[in-house]
């Protein structure tokens, strides 16, 4: 038990007597657990990080070159935020290549559970990178966001895939137009 | 002696004869510790400066529970202005005050209402008050609906701590946080001595995530009201940007509203969904959860009652996290939440690394991962200087290794650290980024409270 009274008696400080050499300012709890995460980084071969200012860790990039599956040969790059209630709600994560695929759809979108409702605390940026390294691998139908996409991986394998190798060399697949994102 | 001065001392008799009772005699259920005297009454009343966090719901109830307790140092912070909605619950507020500051009107109203009361307003974010205004509270009552304010508090609170040479806590530096919180029918109540019982950190697990639904689901099988209301606000909003692509979802601007509104009830007409109402949009655009009067009322009389066995030391405080559920029946039960060893938080106790001033920030990096009160890895190392994030260096990431390396061969002060400053390292070896900080050795003295 703490004893406030007798601890305490006389008066405390009055406001704005701070220490001499003024305040410093704190990191955040969001900032020391991203700077944990970040240096914890464990990176697939397929991905590597950009961070446009070194001195900003909340705000970089992610990009996923995968080696196999229906996306090999891509370059897909995705903005990560990471906002001052981390870890308590996950980064805000866009794609930012185009591309035909179930789960993303042509605003960047990502149908991926960590990212939204299957969200936990324990649960890190390293577990949002093989996330969406999954997508790349096992794309799934089941979850659509691109229902045009989800429906032709299920319905003729083949065809997706072929228009998978088209968005990525850089045409229209339907009305969509995509952007070249080979290496 | 006037005559006027003997109805006053006699009024102030009568005025806190209950509360005398409790505080100038002792009882079988004291604290065993507890050592009665007519001080206590006096330090509660013109000592104890107690910090109100929020000026709402819980805000206004905490206010006159406590001021009516006899506490007089009382300060308020809010940064928000009343609306009408606030009017059936935040009972200090008029229709006249609408537009006006929470804290301000709530101040003016109890002072105005309790004799005697001396309280202060701070019209502001919370950040906006530095560690200077928060160290002079003995204790902060905090009724906050967000949790990045109360993580901020928090943060705030442990940053406070000051050790003694032997790394044990120095108690003086303990500011007690009384923490209510409330969601439609369920509430609950903590106490938390920062650095000694567990933290927000420590229980992050314990608040409940924002509602959140499958995006696909969102996207492709709509089947609530909800669905159509956030399919508006995360696909549709920054596809049409109806206020240009520089104008983020506001759900405080009705134009905005009434838009969302609309385009939901179109996507709910596709898909057969009724109810997508005016109130629904906000309710869901704003995450807002039905404020019940009764609980916030329940809830603060916990909290109020804790600051004040806090402030008394006349019976031992709850252990430590109450949970009030109304919603099914009436259902509370008190639990101790556990400190966690590896919390960010309250398990941060910084260390102090000896330094000469002409060192190059190699020699910090061999010291971390040599000395053997570390033996790390591979640290990142970054700092916080004059409010800005700086990261000095870190291998783990390319990127920021090709541009931080450099840093290595620069001497610390070029740097821009100083005597005093605060590292902030990571490490596989420890669970948390750690503080460190460092101390010039050719200087006496560095202050730990900052
Ligand atoms: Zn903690």
């Amino acid at each position: 038990m703490i004893k406030l009274f007798s601890l305490k008696q006389q008066k405390k400080d009055e406001e704005g007597s701070a220490r001499a050499g003024g305040s410093q300012k704190k990191a955040s709890a969001a900032q020391l657990r991203i700077t944990k995460d970040l240096n914890e980084l464990n990176l697939p071969k397929t991905c590597s990080t950009e961070f446009p200012d070194p001195d900003d860790l909340l705000n970089f990039k992610l990009i996923i070159c995968p080696d196999e599956g229906f996306y090999r040969g891509g370059r897909f790059v995705f903005s990560f935020k990471v906002g001052p209630n981390y870890p308590h709600e996950p980064p805000k994560v866009k794609c930012e290549t185009s591309v035909y695929h179930p789960n993303i759809d042509l605003e960047g979108n990502v149908c991926l559970n960590i990212l939204r409702e299957d969200w936990k605390p324990v649960l890190t940026v390293n577990s949002i990178v093989y996330g969406l390294q999954y997508l790349f691998l096992e794309p799934n139908p089941e979850d659509p966001l691109n229902k045009e996409a989800a429906d032709e991986l299920q319905s003729n394998r083949r065809l997706f895939e072929q228009h998978v190798q088209r968005a990525m060399r850089g045409g229209y697949v339907g009305t969509s137009y995509f952007e070249r994102c080979l290496k | 002696m006037a005559s006027g001065e003997i109805e006053n001392s006699d009024y102030q008799q009568k005025r806190w004869h209950n509360i005398r009772k409790l505080l100038e005699r002792s009882g079988p259920f004291c604290h065993p510790d507890f050592e009665p005297s007519a001080e206590i009454l006096d330090y509660i009343m013109n000592s104890c400066k107690v910090l109100i966090v929020g000026a709402g719901g819980l805000g206004c109830e905490l206010l006159k529970d406590l001021a009516l307790m006899g506490f007089k140092k009382l300060h308020v912070v809010d940064m928000d202005t009343i609306e009408l909605s606030n009017l059936n619950r935040q009972f200090l507020f008029r229709k006249n005050d609408i537009g006006l500051s929470k804290a301000k009107c709530a101040v003016e109203f109890v002072n105005k209402r309790i004799p005697g009361c001396e309280a202060i307003a701070h019209h502001c974010p919370i950040q906006d008050l530095d560690d200077g205004f928060y160290r002079q509270f003995h204790i902060v009552v905090c009724g906050l609906d967000s949790i990045v304010a109360r993580r901020w508090l928090n943060g705030m609170l442990m940053s406070l701590l000051q050790y003694n040479d032997d790394r044990s806590l120095d108690q003086s530096s303990v500011i007690p946080l009384v923490d209510g919180g409330t969601e439609g029918f369920k509430g609950n109540a903590r106490v938390i001595l920062p650095g000694m019982s567990a933290c927000i950190e420590c229980t992050l697990d314990l608040y409940p995530p924002q509602k959140t639904f499958p995006l696909c689901t969102i996207a492709n099988t709509p089947r609530l009201p909800e669905h159509c209301v956030e399919y508006v606000k995360v696909l549709q909003w920054c596809k049409e940007n109806p206020w240009g692509p520089n104008t983020g979802l506001d759900g405080d601007d009705p134009q905005h509203v009434a838009w969302v509104h609309e385009k939901a009830q179109e996507r709910a007409m596709k898909y057969g969904i009724a109810n997508v109402t005016y109130q629904l949009t906000q309710g869901v655009l704003k995450n807002i959860i039905p404020a019940v009067a009764s609980t916030n009322a329940a809830i603060a009389a916990a909290c109020a009652t804790e600051v004040f066995k806090l402030a008394s030391s006349c019976c031992a405080n709850m252990n430590n996290y109450m949970v009030l559920n109304m919603s099914d029946g009436v259902y509370s039960y008190t639990f101790s939440a556990e400190k966690r060893l590896e919390c960010v938080a309250c398990s941060n106790t910084t260390r102090v690394l000896e330094i000469e001033p002409d060192a190059t920030l190699q020699v910090i990096y061999d010291k971390l991962c040599e000395d053997n009160g570390y033996l790390m890895k591979s640290p990142g190392i970054t700092t916080v200087i004059n409010g800005r994030n700086k990261t000095l260096y870190m291998a783990s990431i390319k990127s920021i290794e090709e541009k931080t390396k450099d840093n290595l061969k620069r001497r610390i002060t070029e740097l821009g650290l100083y005597n005093g400053v605060d590292l902030l390292v990571a490490d596989v070896t420890t669970p948390n980024t750690i503080t460190i900080k460092l101390k010039f050795s050719d200087s006496i003295d560095i202050d730990m409270s900052r």
